[in-house]
């Protein structure tokens, strides 16, 4: 989230497109009831379902499952033709006035550069024009055809209502109401939030649904307000830390990057990211790229990182693809180039797409370890249940060893949770039989794994035997010694570069923040954007003052907010080009003549004055894009791509399948279904139900009982036409799988018109399986598509294609 | 601290506290006082509170566990009743289905006791101490590191990559323990190695 939960409080409207928060995220969602109860604020929910969080919308629109982008370029279009923009923000705030290079475009569904053979783009051409001066060449005064403006204005000019009924179902009025109340947003004194999950990652273009709504955020001016914001539910509960301390294939702690391999030393990898500013006196932050990694490097390998062995930087594996995520992995271990894998609190056999495909790779493994407080169907994924996982037992070579660890309720640490607060908590329980915590298995592992290099010799041991281990007891590193460690120390005495009689951090002291980090090696630091979570003063995460000075809903003493304690990300643009708040009522920082101040941390440097520098510092040119040069796989505007598997053709660019620019293994596109397909004629999707977390609380009596067996959602019509009964069994498959469930035909779900045809719906909640509490079920994996976001590759979960039938149920 | 009378601590004061204090503040004689004496102490108050927060989903709503026994004490702790914190600024004491159940996650049948181990072909688990799969796991690892660590790339460039063992990283483990599994695992050189942000 660049805001929190309790600012929701603050905002005039909320869309809830992408998600379904009063039943995924139910004590969340509180803060909307508040907003509607305290200030008026309205609701509007965009979702192929009537959900709970619908049931108590202002309006809601429905909308064929993956076609937000059309949707929302329809918004744009419908505010940049109503002149519903708030200008000073765009002109001063965002990229709108940078001129683009002349050979960019974008025809019959491509951008300029496309590689069909590849399915990727050449994006030398997506970029801004640059001046003698060496600065991005701009028109303030947005006539130029060239500038991103009047290009976005073209892009987004054929989505229009009608365009969006046809595509994503929505009848024109209801999506002409929505437009219009989005629109109002654009004064300076309203302002929109958006919330959004899952329901808009998980699409071969999930990044570029989330792009489409913070243009849209920008162009209202409502990105760093009280009350706006593009807020990510996410899904668990420790999601973003995980992805925040960067346990990812190509991924440093704090969003810093591991090298590919032609970056062959440490001058050239950091060659490609000084981030030299793109317009006069832009703080562009990453300027400090060094001082982090370094850093980094020192909290990884200690005194055996020096600056004569670049610190350490051979010691980090080299990528030589763009990554090694979750969906590669299971397609190097189906084509048997794999020979062990771990699980750490992943239940990958119910969660990764293509059940099928899964278990055959499972079973070419020598060794599989899982590490879970709970009996997962992954580490029992060679055991035969029947039609729940029907597999040959004794032909499965694989070896599985099963760890058990301990649960939250007997763990100490801190979790971080969408609101970016860092919140610790205390173990209560002692944890059950043998179980184990992570910390102490994980450093088991490392331990024997060191004694083993040391006693035998081997394959490049220096990175595990000079790992730094200085831990009181090394078989288990404390939470607080971690903690330490994520924060930083001062290795020797650290000055203020302005003022070198200033100490910031004695030698052997931790850092106050991320701004005493040094690129000399006399810092470390193992995630940067974390500095300040537990420095000199204590363990800030752990801190439970509730106080809330002119309840701005900031809590600012409460738990540690990442970065720097900041509370809203891009605050300084909450404040006008004179830096004085846009809305009053909205203050959340000012400019005082000498200095920016107020009841958040500032987003920018305290001193900077209000027109030199521009408000969104991690970016050269200091503002924000609508434009995104070439920062994403996909285009540089995100532009309608209708799923691999889809009930209809794309109506604005026919002979473009999927996104195309995502990455398809060969196999796996000869099991997608064609493009209304009459085999497979249902758009279906999957979610969660509120009874439920995902495939844990199936373990849990309570919620077991809440919720005990699987089921599908159909509407009455479709239940009509099939001859599907409430209650009554069904088969559904997909070109990949097949399932049994019992239909629950409902009035939540109605079918969708596009482009003159009936789009009928078919909605697969997922939290069953073969192991816990709960009834035996399946879930939604063995139907979905093995695909992910171009960007990302977040599976695509929310729309593909099914065929559905009555069937006798088993014999009671 | 500059706290605030918390929203709890109040609750508390009308609890526990009523007979040594508020009867007597109204002015109720000695009867009453005893009488109030000889009512059932409330059952929370004689365990142990331990904050927390739920491990579910990101709104982390703030729980409070109460346990027979203290950790702190190095007793034994057992898990009573779990409840919302309601100094909690986000979930201000309440709790969805699903955290509202949590005690049933801690107690779970299906929570996890002891290691096993499956053997290739086999049909069922086999208990084993943490030493043997411990052992087993490291020797499985570094056999396989020593056969297929890349060093250097065909060009001759160094790579120190390791990609026939993954990890695949947890969604609500702590951050000091992401912290920990990321140098446990990047130092070893492995690549492939992802979290469940996506799923
Ligand atoms: S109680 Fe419910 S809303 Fe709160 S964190 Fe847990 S799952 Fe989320």
């Amino acid at each position: 989230m660049t805001n929190s939960w309790t600012d929701i409080k603050n905002t005039d409207l909320v869309i809830i497109m992408g998600g379904n928060a009063a039943e995924a995220h139910p004590c969340g969602f509180k803060w909307v009831t508040e907003a509607k109860a305290n200030r008026g604020a309205k609701l509007i929910v965009v979702d192929p379902r009537f959900t709970r969080s619908a049931s108590v919308a202002d309006l809601y629109a429905p909308i064929r499952q993956g076609t937000d982008i059309a949707f929302l370029l329809g918004v744009i279009n419908h505010c940049i033709q109503n002149d519903k923009v708030q200008w000073d923000y765009v002109k001063a705030f965002t990229n709108a006035a940078y001129i683009v290079k002349d050979g960019f475009a974008f025809k019959d569904g491509l951008f300029t550069g496309y590689d069909e053979a590849k399915r990727d783009y050449d994006k030398s051409t997506w970029d801004y024009v640059i001046g003698l001066d060496g600065y991005a060449v701009v028109d303030d005064t947005l006539t130029n055809p060239r500038c991103v403006w009047n290009l976005l204005k073209d892009h987004v000019s054929v989505y229009t209502p009608d365009m969006v009924e046809r595509i994503c179902g929505t009848p024109k009025d209801k999506f002409l109401k929505v437009a219009e109340m989005i629109a109002e947003c654009s004064s300076p004194t309203k302002v929109m939030t958006s919330m959004y999950a899952l329901g808009w990652t998980q699409h071969s273009k999930g990044s570029q649904n989330i792009r489409a709504m913070a243009m849209l955020q920008l162009i209202l001016g409502n990105i760093g307000m009280r009350g706006g914001g593009m807020n990510a539910l996410r899904g668990h509960s420790n999601i973003q830390g995980l992805t925040d301390v960067g346990l990812m294939s190509n991924l440093l702690p704090g969003y810093l990057t591991l090298p590919i391999e032609k970056e062959v030393d440490l001058e050239t990898y950091m060659s490609t990211r000084g981030f030299k500013p793109l317009r006069p006196n832009q703080m562009s932050y990453w300027q400090n790229y060094r001082k982090f990694f370094v850093s980094f490097q020192k909290a990884m390998w200690g005194p055996a990182a020096t600056p004569e062995n670049d610190f350490a930087y051979d010691w980090l594996p080299k990528l030589d693809l763009p990554g090694y995520d979750v969906l590669r992995a299971f397609e190097l271990m189906n084509q048997g180039k794999m020979t062990g894998y771990m699980c750490q609190g992943f239940n990958p056999l119910l969660a990764a797409p293509n059940r099928k495909k899964l278990t055959d790779a499972l079973s070419k493994l020598k060794y599989l370890v899982t590490m879970d407080p709970l009996d997962t169907e992954t580490a029992r994924f060679w055991e035969n249940h029947g039609e729940y996982n029907e597999v040959d037992t004794a032909q499965i070579q694989t070896e599985v060893i099963q760890l058990p660890s301990t649960c939250f309720a007997e763990d100490e640490g801190s979790l971080t949770n969408s609101s970016r607060w860092l919140q610790w908590h205390w173990p209560g329980g002692t944890p059950p039989g043998e179980a184990k915590t992570d910390n102490w298995i994980m450093a088991q592992i490392h331990v024997r794994l060191k004694e083993l290099y040391r006693r035998e010799g081997g394959k490049f041991p220096d990175p595990i035997v000079n790992l730094d281990w200085a831990y009181a007891d090394a078989n288990e590193p404390t939470a607080e010694e971690l903690a330490k460690e994520i924060n930083g120390k001062a290795l020797a005495t650290v000055y203020d570069t302005a003022d070198p009689t200033k100490v910031l951090a004695e030698a052997g002291k931790l850092v106050p923040g991320f701004a005493a980090l040094r690129d000399d090696g006399s810092t470390s630091s193992g995630c940067w954007i974390y500095a300040g979570c537990f420095n000199e003063n204590g363990n800030n995460m752990a801190r439970r003052d509730t106080s809330d000075p002119d309840e701005t809903g900031a809590y600012s003493k409460w738990a540690f907010s990442w970065p720097a304690n900041r509370r809203i990300l891009y605050n300084r643009a909450s404040a006008d080009l004179n830096g004085k708040a846009w809305d009053p009522s909205r203050k959340l920082i000012e400019w005082d003549g000498a200095k920016w101040a107020g009841y958040d941390v500032p987003d920018i440097a305290p001193t900077a004055k209000p027109r030199d520098v521009g408000p969104f510092i991690m970016n050269p040119e200091g503002v924000s894009r609508l434009f995104s040069r070439a920062m994403m796989r996909d285009g540089p505007f995100p532009a309608h791509y209708e799923p691999f598997e889809s009930p209809v053709g794309n109506l604005v660019a026919p002979n473009v399948r999927g996104n195309p620019a995502a990455r398809v293994f060969a196999d796996d596109f000869k099991q997608f279904a064609e493009p209304a397909s009459a085999e497979f004629p249902y758009a279906a999707t999957s979610y969660r139900l509120t009874e439920h977390f995902h495939y844990w609380t199936k373990h849990v009596r309570v919620n077991a009982v809440l919720q005990p067996e699987f089921f599908v959602e159909i509407s009455e019509e479709l239940a009509a036409e099939k001859g599907i009964t409430g209650g009554g069994w069904v088969r559904v498959w997909s070109k990949r799988g097949s399932i049994r469930a019992k239909a629950m035909v409902t009035k939540r779900i109605k079918p969708l018109i596009c482009d003159g045809k009936p789009v009928h719906v078919v909605g697969i909640p997922l939290h069953w399986g073969f192991t816990g509490a709960a009834r035996k079920g399946f879930g939604p994996n063995s139907l979905t598509p093995f695909v992910g976001d171009a960007n990302i590759e977040t599976p695509e979960y929310k729309a593909f294609l099914v065929n559905i039938e009555p069937i006798a149920g088993p014999v009671a | 601290m500059n706290m605030e009378l918390s929203r709890r601590q109040f609750l508390g004061a009308a609890g526990a506290g009523v007979a040594a204090t508020t009867l007597g503040a109204l002015g109720f004689g000695d009867i009453e006082a005893a009488h109030a004496e000889a009512i059932r102490a409330f059952k929370l108050v004689s365990t142990t509170e331990t904050r927390n927060t739920c491990p579910y989903c990101s709104v982390a709503c703030g729980v409070i566990l109460y346990s027979k026994g203290d950790r702190k004490k190095g007793e034994q702790a057992e898990i009573i009743h779990i409840e919302g914190d309601t100094d909690h600024p986000t979930n201000r004491g309440t709790l969805c289905p699903k955290g509202s159940a949590l005690l049933d996650f801690v107690k779970s049948e299906t929570r996890l006791k002891y290691p096993m181990i499956r053997k290739p072909g086999s049909d069922k688990f086999e208990r084993v101490s943490w030493d043997e799969a411990l052992d087993r796991i490291v020797r499985l690892m570094k056999d396989d590191r020593d056969a297929n660590f890349v060093e250097k790339n065909k060009d001759g460039v160094t790579v120190n990559r390791w990609t026939t063992t993954g990890f695949l990283a947890a969604s609500a483990t702590t951050n000091e323990t992401a912290w920990e599994t990321y140098k446990v695992v990047r130092s070893t050189g492995m690549l492939v190695f992802d979290n469940q942000a996506r799923v």
